[in-house]
C-alpha cells in the first residue's frame, strides 16, 4: 500500500474515535475551564497523560489540592487495566522501532479497540497503527482545547454523542463473536464483569474483572498450542 | 503552579509505566512466553465484553434512568451490525437512538 492509502485507511478507522474523543474532550475542556485550568492545561494533560476517565478525576484531585501520593495511587488504580492491553500488541509494538515508545503511550481503551478493526496483515497493519494512534491523540487534545476555548458557547446539546464509543465496542464485540472459533472468552468476559459490577460497583470493577478473566482464560488455555 | 505541574508529571509517569510494564517485564528476546501469548490471543474478545459492560455500567446504579437507554441502544447497535455488517451505519443508528432516548425519557 502507498503512503496515501495507509493514511486514508487509518483516517477511516479513526472516525469512531473522532466522534467520541472530540466530544468527550470538549466536555473535559469545559470542566477544566470551570475548575480554573485554561485550555493549555487541557492540552498539556491530554498530550502527556492521555487517559479518559482518570483525567476527569484528576481535575477534582488537583483543584482540591490532593497529595501527590494520592494522585499517583488513583492513577495506578484507575489505569492498571491497561497493563493487559499491551499483551495483544506485544509483537507489533516490538517490531515498530522508533514508534514503539509512542505506541505504548497512546494505548488507551479506544485505541486498543480501534486497532482491532484494522483488517490488514503484518507490515501494512503496523504502518496503519502509527498514524491511527497520532490521529486519535490529536482528536483528544483538540477536544480539550475546544472545550476550554469555546465549550460554553456551543448552542445545542451534544449530550449522549459519546455513545458512539460504546457503539464501537459493541460492534467489535459482535464482529469478534461471529469470527471466533470459541465463544468462551467473550462469555467469560461478560459474565465475570457483570458479576463484578454488581458486587463491587461501577468505580471498582474493571481491574478485578480483568484479573479474574485472565486467570480463567490462562487456566483454560493450559495444554493448548498457540 | 509547581504543584499543578508535579501533579501532571506524576499522573503521566504512572500511566506510562502501566502501559509499558509488559515490555519491561518481558525483555531480551522479542517473544512472549507461550501462556502469555495464548492469553493475548483470547483476551481481545473478553476485554471487549468487559469494555461494553464498563460503558453500560450506568444500568446498575439507575435501572429506570440513564442506564436502560444505553442498554437498548447497545442492543439495537449489535442487531443492526448483525443485519448489515456496516460499522458506520450501526454506529450512527446506535448513537442517534441513544441521543433520542435520553431526551425522550
Amino acid at each position: 500500500m502507498s503512503k496515501k492509502e495507509i493514511f486514508k485507511y487509518a483516517f477511516v478507522r479513526s472516525i469512531p474515535v473522532m466522534c467520541s474523543y472530540i466530544f468527550l474532550g470538549i466536555a473535559y475542556g469545559i470542566l477544566m475551564e470551570k475548575a480554573g485550568y485554561g485550555w493549555y492545561y487541557s492540552l498539556i494533560i491530554g498530550l502527556v497523560v492521555y487517559t479518559g476517565a482518570f483525567q476527569f478525576v484528576l481535575i477534582s484531585l488537583m483543584s482540591s489540592g490532593a497529595s501527590l501520593l494520592s494522585i499517583a495511587l488513583t492513577a495506578l488504580f484507575m489505569n492498571s487495566r491497561q497493563v493487559f492491553y499491551s499483551l495483544s500488541f506485544f509483537k507489533d509494538f516490538n517490531l515498530m522501532g522508533k514508534a514503539k515508545p509512542y505506541m505504548i503511550h497512546s494505548l488507551t481503551d479506544e485505541t486498543y479497540a480501534v486497532n482491532h478493526t484494522i483488517m490488514l496483515k503484518d507490515e501494512d497493519r503496523r504502518r496503519v497503527m502509527f498514524p491511527l494512534a497520532v490521529m486519535c491523540h490529536f482528536y483528544w487534545c483538540l477536544g480539550g482545547v475546544l472545550g476550554g476555548l469555546i465549550g460554553l458557547m456551543i448552542p445545542f446539546s451534544t449530550e449522549g454523542i459519546d455513545f458512539c464509543m460504546t457503539a464501537l465496542f459493541v460492534i467489535i464485540f459482535v464482529g469478534q463473536w461471529e469470527s471466533a472459533k470459541s465463544h468462551f472468552p467473550a462469555v467469560v468476559g461478560l459474565v465475570v464483569s457483570g458479576i463484578c459490577l454488581f458486587v463491587l460497583g461501577a468505580d471498582r470493577f474493571m481491574l478485578p474483572s480483568l484479573l479474574i478473566v485472565s486467570t480463567i482464560l490462562t487456566i483454560s488455555n493450559r495444554g493448548k498450542e498457540s | 503552579m509547581t504543584y499543578t505541574f508535579l501533579a501532571i508529571a506524576v499522573s503521566a509517569v504512572v500511566t506510562y509505566a502501566l502501559r509499558g510494564a509488559m515490555f519491561v517485564l518481558i525483555k531480551g528476546d522479542r517473544t512472549l512466553p507461550g501462556w502469555l501469548e495464548r492469553l493475548g490471543g483470547v483476551l481481545p474478545s473478553a476485554i471487549m465484553a468487559v469494555l461494553v459492560v464498563y460503558c453500560l455500567k450506568g444500568v446498575k446504579t439507575d435501572f429506570t434512568g440513564s442506564g436502560i437507554q444505553g442498554l437498548i441502544a447497545a442492543f439495537v447497535t449489535g442487531l443492526s451490525y448483525k443485519w448489515k455488517h456496516s460499522t458506520f451505519l450501526s454506529m450512527i443508528i446506535g448513537t442517534a437512538l441513544y441521543m433520542i432516548l435520553i431526551r425522550v425519557f
